[in-house]
């Protein structure tokens, strides 16, 4: 792949969020690790999925691709401009071509804005389209392109369906004629009819529009059935990517294995005959990750000491990128899995973990 | 004779100077001992007012009505007076919510919700009532329950929350559970565990459970019936491989067609029911399915379709169902009967 066919190039990216501790001078006592050492890359027209449960900075990752949460450390080039160390008024200009989609479309829209004021408020700020009759030709048809009709522009949010509210998010990063759109959970605040709907539509624009999108959602099924690379985290960290089909034929990670085995598919056909790999026990606290392989605490297939001491690197093996010390072994079925116990995982903030989490700079950035 | 029959219930929602909302029209289902029934569908359908009207849990307002029956084990819980209604629940019928957190009291221990239900129904005091606790919450996995026992909720992750809350809910082995979106709130690995305790619990104790969900996937490899619902009405009955093989409602094909599967391939497109559920024809006139549905024929919007029984043991309620390959479509008189 030629350099002009990467649109998104990311590395090492680490997004550390301090905990702070203290009633009058602040201390920080730790960091919380939600992106710690990213590294991947988005080519121009494709979709790159990101799966994870929730607290594995997926979210947070998107974010910081958009500078939208100032990462820490690394570097984000888009389109060959590194991002992180632009100037605060070019990068206002950089943001037309890149979009955010929302998951919760009520609360990402503002109630006291029709329709049109929300679509015209960031052609205004970018200084796209000469006069207003240009700028409803310009809202017009983005409309058509999401499916809404015209008299939708006098209207306000809350009048619209779920459905509806969700296509205005989307009309609204696309009527400044963005390349690249990162849509955080686009569907999973949808019904199952609903969600199909506006999954197709994604598509359908793709196909129109070339867009690049970077898709973060917990449901594996739907990431799968919309992105050509799939990228799965965990703790902060890409355990695996690779090609979709791939990844649904081949997971090669323990833990793409079991959330693989464990989402639900409509069929009892498939349902009975599936083995279920259950993973012992919940995600560990960020802000306190395990040694060496952040996935060893739960891993059937961990090896003593290795997994413990080193963290794995991404490696390529075949088309997909890994990181596990182990993956050829447990793919040939060297290593046979083994039971794990559970160990308690404190919510945020308890127990052992420290008390308090500092206040996000942005809204919604811990979301 | 089913362990709970639920025959013709109507819940109604009305406000003065507006019309009434019916949310739950006619609902008729039965669960047998040891079984698992799935009461699927969207948002609004009226799946979760059915399982609250049956435990008696609607708020009790002005305007609220209740109409048909709910009969467990030969007494029809919507006769009861709030007494031996809660004689019943938590001892022959318990319930899990969606939303682990919001349904623990968030001021007191974890031990001390969990034995008052042994000290009310099952008259355990003191350190019986404790150890019982415990060994109520090792049952359903969670590690170093005396521990436990003196935690507030807000110390428990999601997944132990539900567990907790699972505790509760069987600690009087009741016959009957209620599971309103059990996973909902939780990720797809801790989802996969509470599953997978639910169906040990059933398969154990043989308690029936009545399993209210919006996910196909969850019905598929859970449920021994399922019944789909749109609109407060049941739209389809059948057993769990017949329904998801040969669906016969458009409601229910359309739905499996918008589920997008992980074993499908990149780029098959999904099939959308189109507009969504706010599209309703005036109440009562016709299916309510009708304005959205792709089979849709005059019949439809006349006036409410009729279940319709075959011979197989399954039902749906649609005047112009999907044909089943390989028959000729029975006349429209037999199934008006």
């Amino acid at each position: 792949m030629s350099d002009n066919d990467i649109l998104v190039e990311v590395r090492d990216l680490k997004v550390h969020f301090p905990i702070k501790r203290g009633v009058l001078f602040d201390r920080v006592v730790g960091h919380v690790k939600a992106v710690d050492g990213v590294d991947l890359s988005i080519a121009r027209g494709k979709t790159y999925g990101l799966v994870g449960e929730s607290g594995c900075g997926k979210s947070t990752l998107g974010r910081a691709l958009l500078q939208l949460t100032p990462p820490t450390a690394g570097e984000v080039s888009f389109d060959g401009v590194e991002l992180t160390t632009l100037a605060s008024g070019k990068l206002r200009n950089m943001r037309r071509r890149m979009q955010m989609i929302f998951q919760d479309p009520m609360s990402s829209l503002d109630p006291r804005q029709n329709v049109e004021s929300i679509l015209t408020e960031g052609l205004q700020t970018h200084g796209i389209g000469t006069d207003r009759t240009d700028r409803r030709r310009i809202i017009g048809e983005t409309l058509d392109a999401v499916g809404l009709p015209r008299w939708a522009l006098s209207r306000y949010p809350h009048e619209f369906s779920g459905g509806q509210r969700q296509r205005i998010g989307i009309a609204r990063a696309l009527v400044l004629g963005p390349e690249l759109i990162v849509a955080d959970e686009p569907v999973s605040a949808l019904d199952v009819s609903i969600q199909a709907q506006v999954v197709n539509l994604l598509d359908e624009l793709q196909d129109s529009l070339g867009l690049t999108y970077l898709v973060i959602a917990h449901d594996l099924a739907v990431v799968r059935h919309i992105s050509d690379t799939v990228g799965v985290m965990y703790l902060g960290a890409l355990v695996e990517e690779a090609p979709s089909d791939r990844l649904y034929t081949e997971p090669l990670h323990p833990y793409t294995r079991a959330l693989m085995s464990a989402v639900p598919v409509p069929d009892p056909d498939v349902e009975d005959r599936r083995e279920r790999i259950l993973l012992a026990g919940d995600l560990p606290s960020p802000a306190n990750p395990p040694s060496g392989c952040r996935f060893h605490t739960r891993c059937p297939w961990a090896q003593p000491t290795r997994c413990a001491d080193e963290r794995p690197v991404l490696r390529d093996i075949g088309v997909s990128r890994v990181a596990c010390h182990w993956a050829e072994q447990i793919a040939s079925g060297e290593l046979r899995p083994h039971g794990v116990s559970a160990q308690i995982v404190r919510p945020e903030g308890e127990g052992d973990a420290p008390a308090v989490v500092s206040a996000p700079t942005e809204p919604g950035s811990y979301v | 004779m089913a362990l709970l029959e639920v025959d013709d219930l109507s819940v109604t929602f009305a406000r003065r100077g507006q019309r009434a909302v019916h949310a739950v029209d006619g609902v008729s289902f039965s669960v047998d001992a040891g079984e698992v029934v799935g009461l699927v569908g969207e948002s609004g359908c009226g799946k979760s007012v059915t399982s609250l009207a049956i435990m008696g849990l609607l708020p009790k307002q002005p305007g609220l009505r209740v109409g048909g029956k709910a009969v467990f084990d030969g007494t029809d819980l919507l006769q009861l007076d709030d007494r031996s209604r809660r004689d019943i629940r938590g001892r022959d019928i318990a319930m899990i919510f969606q939303d682990p957190l919001s349904s623990l009291n968030p001021v007191i221990p974890i031990g001390l919700q969990v034995t008052e239900v042994l000290t009310r129904h099952r008259g355990m005091k003191g350190a019986a009532a404790a150890k019982e606790a415990a060994a109520l919450l090792d049952r359903v996995g969670i590690p170093d329950p005396k521990r436990r026992l003196k935690e507030y909720p807000h110390q428990l992750s999601g997944g132990m929350r539900q567990r907790a809350l699972i505790a509760m809910a069987v600690a009087c082995q009741p016959r009957l559970l209620i599971a309103d979106e059990p996973t909902t709130a939780l990720d797809v690995t801790i989802q996969a565990q509470i599953l997978e305790l639910l169906k040990e619990l059933v398969r154990d104790s043989g308690t029936a459970l009545l399993m209210i969900t919006h996910d196909l996937g969850v019905v598929a490899g859970m449920c021994d019936t399922v019944n789909v619902l749109y609109g407060g009405r049941v739209v389809e009955t059948a057993r769990r491989r017949p329904l998801f093989r040969q669906p016969r409602h458009p409601y229910t094909v359309g739905l499996l067609g918008s589920v997008p599967r992980l074993d499908a391939g990149r780029g098959e497109k999904l099939n959308p029911i189109p507009g969504s559920v706010r599209d309703l024809l005036p109440w009562p006139d016709g299916c309510a399915f009708a304005p959205r549905c792709a089979r849709r024929i005059d019949e439809c919007v006349g006036e409410p379709p009729q279940l319709v029984h075959t011979h197989d043991g399954r039902s749906y309620r649609c005047v112009n169902p999907e044909p089943v390959p390989g028959t000729v479509p029975a006349p429209r008189e037999e199934e008006q009967a």
